[in-house]
């Protein structure tokens, strides 16, 4: 079942054509993976779809976003968006507050008060990210304690503990070493049960190691879009077969 | 790699003196800009502590029981009414302008769009006014409060003054701590589905708060030492505040009318050496106070 629709999307900021014409649908309870050569705007297209863009000034979208068929620029309510599109960022990004607080965060958000039911989620959260061994005694310590890996995986606790539908992960392990990466990787293929996994990833391997589907971009254009094993074998297109066989990008 | 050169990458971490002598043999130039550099620390020290020794030499002695009387007469020329005054109006200043001054800050930092014309114009105002000499607040201060406001000579009169005087100071200090929070810290609180509000509030404001209190210090510090602000607003009558509408004057004042007339010299030593003690207080207390605030999170 298809969980995002894109059609006909444009973004500009400001003069400059970032995406052009994008039309894409990501499955539900799937992997997608965007891959492309840096600038080519798959982490904007990423984040037009929890409307992180709008924080961006001069930024401008024409075209038609659906989640579950709804329009996700019209009538729906951003922090609700955000709520079931959570999103994980290239560089994790603790809150300087204990472990708990950090989990426990977007539940306080949309009202959850409970202590027993704050300590439910953010248990399981931690289980979920599979760091609840390495972190459940220090729930109390400072989140920026932690290592880059840990940290990282703490903020897809963090994402989880809202419950969302889709996770958005914005090049999550570049800046983590392979070890961390396999780990995270791992994580992704027990989540993709329960949600909807929507990838920005530099590394191709990756792509090919986790995801269902991949999209390749190239200067704001969506070149391609196929099963992942279609596009690594035998992409349709010429420049996708360029770029994966490494002779640019 | 022979020993030599291993000895001289061993040598970014420890130098010893002879390596030193030998390196600025080599470097003349940055011989004299180390005694350059040391000159300037040492003089800068040197002058503050003999300030405070001086201050403390003097005024020590003065200390006598009198100077702390309840009550003010001009025998004991009692400093007591003074430092409760002066805590007075500066928690009064500090209540008027704190609020406004984070309230703006935060405007121009969260809610402002970057590079809007009014934030511009806000910023250079600011800048402007925490460069008016502080007798011009005063002069302001008793043509707008105490005349045609008529509260009259009064710490309310003598703190709305303050509190405009300080506010720049209080306003730019928590703008910076503001713009100092990363963006991450904000871009991971609205992906969670937060609202401009929970995020300033929960996320911006707790990592900006050391920040924000070294600005808070700062005005303290400028209010404590006041005068000029203050004997138009204020007025300098002698005894303990009994309501925001009485007029009453700080320890700055105190000691600035002990030294005028000359008479109680001894005295406005001694009330120095309190003024100096206050202000150590209030900064220790204020550093306490960050340190707390920080380490909860």
């Amino acid at each position: 079942m298809d969980k995002f629709t894109i059609k006909n999307m444009n973004l500009y900021y400001g003069k400059f054509h970032a995406l052009k014409d994008v039309n894409l649908s990501m499955q539900e309870n799937k992997i997608t993976a965007f891959i492309g050569p840096s600038g080519c705007g798959k982490s904007t297209l990423l984040k037009s779809l929890n409307r992180m863009n709008d924080l961006v000034e001069g930024c401008k979208i024409t075209g038609d976003i659906r989640l579950d068929n709804e329009d996700i620029y019209g009538n729906m309510d951003v922090n609700i968006l955000r709520k079931r599109v959570g999103m994980v960022f290239q560089k994790a990004n603790p809150f300087p507050m204990s472990v708990y607080d950090n989990i426990a965060y977007g539940p306080r958000t949309h009202g959850i008060r409970k202590k027993s039911e704050l300590d439910e989620i953010v248990e399981s959260s931690l289980r979920d990210a599979a760091i609840w061994d390495e972190l459940k005694d220090r729930l109390k310590k400072s989140a920026l304690g932690l290592s880059g890996g840990q940290q990282q995986r703490l903020c897809i606790a963090r994402a989880l503990a809202v419950k969302p539908e889709v996770l958005l992960m914005d090049e999550a392990t570049s800046a983590l070493d392979p070890i961390s990466t396999g780990k995270i990787e791992e994580l992704c293929l027990k989540l993709k049960d329960q949600y909807t996994i929507i990838m920005v990833t530099h590394n191709m391997q990756q792509a090919l190691r986790i995801a269902d589907y991949t999209a390749f971009f190239l200067l704001g254009e969506m070149i391609e879009y196929d099963k992942t094993d279609q596009i690594f074998s035998n992409p349709k297109e010429k420049k996708t077969e360029e770029y994966i066989t490494g002779r640019f990008g | 790699m022979d020993d030599k050169e291993i000895k001289e990458i061993a040598a970014i971490n420890k130098i010893t003196f002879a390596q030193r002598m030998r390196e600025y043999k080599r470097k003349p130039l940055s011989l004299v800009m180390f005694i350059l550099v040391v000159l300037a620390a040492a003089l800068s020290v040197l002058a503050l502590v003999f300030l405070i020794v001086y201050i403390l030499v003097m005024g020590v002695p003065n200390l006598t029981p009198d100077l702390f009387a309840w009550e003010y007469n001009s025998d004991n020329v009692s400093c007591m009414p003074a430092i409760i005054n002066t805590v007075v109006i500066t928690l009064l200043t500090l209540v008027i302008a704190v609020p406004f001054g984070i309230g703006a800050a935060i405007y121009l930092s969260e809610y402002a769009k970057r590079g809007n014309k009014l934030v511009k114009v806000i910023r250079t105002m600011a800048e402007t006014l925490s460069g008016i000499p502080s007798i011009v607040y005063g002069l302001f201060g008793m043509l707008c409060f105490v005349t045609a406001f008529s509260w009259g000579y009064s710490i309310l009169a003598g703190a709305f003054t303050l509190a405009i005087m300080v506010l720049p100071t209080i306003m730019r200090t928590t703008e910076e701590a503001l713009i100092a929070v990363p963006d991450s810290y904000r871009e991971g609180s609205f992906g969670l589905g937060a609202g401009k509000l929970r995020t300033v509030v929960k996320t911006v404001l707790p990592s900006a708060m050391p920040g924000i209190l070294a600005g808070v210090i700062l005005a303290i510090g400028r209010i404590v030492g006041e005068t000029a602000a203050l004997i138009y607003t204020a007025g300098s009558t002698t005894g303990l505040v009994d309501g925001v509408m009485d007029s009453g004057r700080t320890l700055a004042i105190h000691m600035y009318m002990l030294a005028n007339e000359g008479l109680h010299t001894n005295q406005a030593w001694g009330t120095a050496v309190v003024l100096l003690v206050l202000v150590l207080g209030i900064n220790t207390l204020s550093s306490f106070i960050a340190k707390k605030l920080s380490s909860k999170k």
